[in-house]
């Protein structure tokens, strides 16, 4: 495992101005996001919308501002593991509290 | 955080296994530890979400515009967080200084909107016209019916949404406050990491860990923010929930 | 150093107690570990005699019934968080740096903050006892926990100890975690790490996924009881079971944090006597693996007569049946290795051999329960502690004493004496046996745990009866082991380096291991390198840093700090502030605590890990 986990030069960090385009994306998908909320046609679908919308926010964060894209991918099995069984866990819990009520 | 190595290192991260940093993969490690701890918390908030037996609830109080406010200052922050990151990297001291500054006014901005909304919160009251009442949420029919029943003007009522009031109260400020204090500390990090920088040598081009460190736990808080500015807020006040 | 914020000189070759209060060797951090585990273990011990005592006949009244909850919730508790974790804490600390041929830990300031963080909840913990400790059970099921139903403070203790508790824990996975990562020696790939470095690296990982969620579960309990908040409360909607939920899927993972460092000792043990390779490495990582990974997905079935519906007890009983495959694997594997090879019956093998034969009887028993419906006879009778101590006792404890004797060359540098420890062994196999086993029985027939005594008609007397003789037979045997280990490590023969004829790496360095562990960090050639390298490979070992062949002269060690020591001590005096937080300034004592932890860290944050103004050299 140790020669996959050999050292990986940090190169191609993004730009300032990357960094920058990269908000701009951000500040319009919450655009979107509290706009597709005022729209009332959409109904249930509105969830699954908004859940794409944050999941994509939420990766760009972590691939370009927390340069995982960029970094070993170490770093990104110990954040993925965290976080994709605390979904799991959310997951579950609801499930079973909606077979308990 | 410590800044240990292995016995006979001298340098940020030569000689270990992997060639990665002991501090960094430390602190990924916690990052992925600390979903657990919000996840918990989110879980608890979506269990209980519907179950409230009286009091306000999220459609009776969030203000969706104002939130959307200070989401956009906390989204902006981590910007600045990564251009204070970069510009040190380049050794701009100068850009470096100014990012991380304004990096700190948008969280303390952040922690001021959060103080804002958990006072209006507490003490939201609720007045309706008996005659004339309009569409009412669950919570002001409950009042209508309370205060009305007997040919009274109007109805009020000025309980508000504290912790202790509903599941939802307790849950809502349980998840938010840790999260607000989440920040707070990310803050009080950056402002030293702002003094530190002024001694020389300490924070350098190549001595850039420390930041880097501060920066991934700062853009973390910002995630965790964007689970929660959709699931609590959004979700929320959705009429499907 | 200038950037030395408070100017308390840097304690660099402290003398007497400061030596050990300032300590960050890995190996004396071990030691300190296990001492204090060991005395907690002692303490958990005299509380289950006094349990045993008292249930020894129908209708006695040797403690009351209050004392009673006391002691089995505190002895739970104990045994789990102040015994067998940091009993397994005590060896991640002393052997796995040795396995992976480090000098230390990658962060050793941390790993004493550990240990000091660990000190102060255990002694949180058991000074709880004044005044009344905590009596809701070691699972603290809600409402049991209320302010209404439990006013004084002894929920308070056992919330706020296991809070620090977890602290030290969460710190120590981490910093295991980095250093298994990150500080193996050249050549120690991931496939060639020793199979108790393995568990271990797993333990840490379950540790830092679980910890959070019992740390949540506790902070919405403490909310509760200090400022009324509605997390468990019925009366305005709260579901106690949503506390169960939480515990549980702590508490589960929790069972494979108990015992899979267990089964990291016995996978080195058992290949060492039986003088052969272990049986399908491979295998047993994976299967180490799935275990921690479907430990995550059974939790319920905790929880199978809480009602949650026929479809989610038949899918925990169907992921719990599931778990025991990778854990079955495990026993075949040890199985396999020991088939064939040149046995040797040392101490160490019999209690590992006694490890494979107890904890085969409590997984067994596990399975039983694992079908919900046969469950539901068997919960909250006296058949689950039969089944738990099967596996704990039989389990985790016997692979413990399996480690303290087979590292006991190492870390105390003598010999102990064979024939008492054998016998030590067999009093401790009949005694657990003697004891556990009619649990079974009176659990059957329908003998509720946690009751403080019985109506003599019941049947129950004889089996009880006999559960407390053997009692005295386990404690007859652990005076025998602590007796041969503290004689001998005071006046035993010497050990040499390689008392066993080992296989990895801690044994290719003196007994005990000087400060700096391998004067030359070893290059690793395969799976059991030091096997290897004894039978007569013809190649030379090269230095690969830092070896200047003087008798360890030049190793820069990271030099001894009081600041862990500090912090951990600010955050013992916050939490007594948290239970007390009316003593004369609301809150004072806690804001004092935190101040002080602040500081400590602080200071420890700024400190170099080397002063270069100071000779650092040994």
């Amino acid at each position: 495992m140790s020669q996959e986990l050999s050292a990986e030069e940090h190169t191609g960090h993004p730009t300032a101005g990357q960094y920058f385009r990269i908000a701009v994306i951000l500040c319009v998908i919450t655009a979107v996001e509290v706009g597709v909320f005022y729209v009332e046609f959409l109904g249930h679908w509105m969830i699954p919308i908004l859940f794409v919308l944050s999941a994509s926010k939420f990766t760009l964060v972590a691939m370009y501002y927390m340069h995982l894209k960029f970094d070993h991918k170490l770093f990104t099995y110990l954040f993925v593991a965290g976080f994709i069984l605390a979904a799991l866990i959310i997951s579950f819990l609801l499930l079973l509290f909606g077979v308990y009520s | 955080m410590a800044q240990e190595h292995a016995a006979p290192i001298h340098g940020e991260d030569e000689g270990t296994t992997t060639g990665l940093n002991h501090r960094k993969m430390l602190m990924w490690a916690f990052l992925g530890s600390d979903c657990m701890f919000f996840g918990s918390l989110i879980a608890t908030y979506l269990v209980y979400q519907g179950k409230s037996l009286e009091g306000p609830l999220p459609i009776d109080v969030f203000d969706i515009p104002v939130t959307s406010i200070s989401t956009f200052v906390l989204l902006m922050s981590s910007m600045s967080m990564v251009l204070a990151y970069s510009a040190l990297t380049k050794n701009n001291m100068k850009g470096f200084r100014i990012w991380m500054i304004s990096t700190a006014i948008m969280g303390s901005t952040f922690i001021g909107f959060q103080v804002y909304e958990f006072s209006s919160f507490a003490t939201h009251h609720v007045e309706i016209d008996c005659v004339n009442p309009g569409e009412l949420t669950k919570y002001e029919q409950h009042i209508f019916d309370d205060g009305c029943s007997s040919g009274e003007a109007h109805a009020e009522s000025h309980e508000g949404l504290k912790p202790q009031t509903n599941l939802f109260g307790t849950t809502f400020y349980t998840l938010t406050g840790f999260h607000g204090a989440h920040v707070t500390l990310g803050v009080v990090w950056l402002l030293s990491l702002l003094l530190l920088s002024f001694k020389k040598g300490v924070i350098t081009p190549e001595k850039n860990l420390d930041v880097d460190l501060a920066a991934l736990y700062w853009h973390f808080v910002d995630v965790v923010w964007i689970v929660i500015f959709t699931v609590v807020y959004l979700f929320g006040v959705f009429p499907g929930f | 150093m200038s950037t030395f914020p408070i100017s308390i000189p840097r304690p660099v070759h402290p003398t007497g107690i400061w030596n050990w209060v300032t300590t960050i060797d890995h190996k004396r951090i071990g030691i300190l570990y296990g001492v204090t585990a060991f005395l907690m273990f002692l303490s958990g011990g005299v509380e289950a005699i006094l349990m045993r005592v008292q249930l020894a006949g129908p209708e006695l009244d040797i403690v009351s019934a209050a004392v009673y909850n006391q002691l089995f919730t505190m002895h739970g508790t104990t045994m789990i968080f102040l015994a067998v974790m940091p009993l397994s804490a005590a060896f991640f600390n002393f052997v796995i740096p040795l396995q992976i041929g480090a000098r230390d830990v990658a962060f050793p300031r941390l790993n004493a903050f550990s240990y000091w963080t660990f000190l102060a909840g255990a002694l949180m913990l058991k000074l709880s006892w004044i005044g009344g400790a905590t009596d809701a059970g070691w699972f603290g099921y809600a409402p049991l926990t209320s302010v209404a139903q439990n006013p004084g403070t002894g929920i308070d203790f056992w919330i706020i100890s296991l809070q620090i508790l977890g602290v030290a824990s969460l710190a120590a996975a981490f910093n295991f975690i980095v250093t298994i990562i990150n500080m193996r020696a050249p050549g120690m790939t991931m496939m060639r790490l020793p199979l108790f470095t393995w568990m271990s690296f797993i333990t840490a990982i379950l540790l830092v996924l679980a910890f959070p969620v019992i740390t949540v579960a506790l902070i919405e309990l403490t909310f509760d009881r200090y400022f009324m908040f509605n997390f468990f409360n019925v009366a305005n909607g709260g579901s106690v079971v949503l506390w169960q939920h939480l515990f549980w899927v702590f508490g589960h993972p929790e069972v494979y944090i108990l015992i899979l460092p267990a089964m990291g000792i016995v996978s080195e043990v058992i290949p060492v006597f039986s003088k052969k390779p272990l049986f399908g490495y491979k295998t047993v990582v994976l299967a180490g693996a799935i275990i921690a990974f479907m430990g995550w997905m059974v939790w319920s079935h905790h929880m199978f007569t809480v009602g949650l519906g026929a479809v989610a007890n038949a899918v925990f009983t169907v992921t719990t049946m599931l778990i025991a495959v990778p854990t079955g694997i495990k026993v075949f594997n040890w199985l396999g290795t020991i088939w064939g090879g040149s046995i040797r019956f040392t101490t160490p093998m019999l209690y590992s051999l006694g490890f494979i034969a107890m904890f085969l009887i409590g997984g067994i028993s596990g399975v039983m329960h694992a079908v919900s419906a046969s469950d539901a006879q068997q919960q909250d009778t006296y058949f689950i502690p039969a089944h738990l101590h099967y596996v704990l006792f039989g389990g985790a404890i016997m692979a413990i004493l399996s480690g303290i004797f087979y590292w006991f060359p190492k870390y105390s540098g003598k010999m102990f004496n064979e024939r008492q420890g054998k016998i030590s062994f067999w009093l401790l196999m009949i005694g657990q046996n003697v004891t556990f086993f009619p649990m079974h029985f009176v659990g059957l027939d329908g003998m509720p745990r946690r009751i403080y005594t019985y109506a003599g008609n019941m049947g129950w007397d004889f089996w009880n009866g006999v559960a407390t003789g053997g009692v005295l037979i386990l404690l007859i045997g652990f005076l025998l082991v602590m007796d041969n280990i503290g004689r001998h490590w005071k006046n035993g023969e010497p050990a040499p380096p390689d008392p066993w004829d080992g296989r990895t790496l801690e044994w290719s360095i003196p007994s005990p291991p000087p400060e700096y562990n391998f004067e030359e960090i070893p290059i690793v050639r395969g799976l059991d390198d030091w096997w290897a390298t004894k039978q007569g490979d013809s190649y030379k070992e090269i230095p690969a840093s830092g070896g200047s062949g003087e008798n360890g002269h030049n190793i820069h060690l990271p030099q001894p700090s009081y600041w862990p020591f500090v912090s951990a001590a600010g955050l013992f005096i916050a939490a007594y502030g948290v239970v007390f937080n009316d003593l004369l300034i609301p809150w004072g004592l806690a804001a004092i605590g935190l101040t002080i932890g602040f500081v400590g860290v602080y200071a420890w944050s700024l400190e170099p890990v080397n002063d270069p103004e100071e000779d650092s050299t040994h």
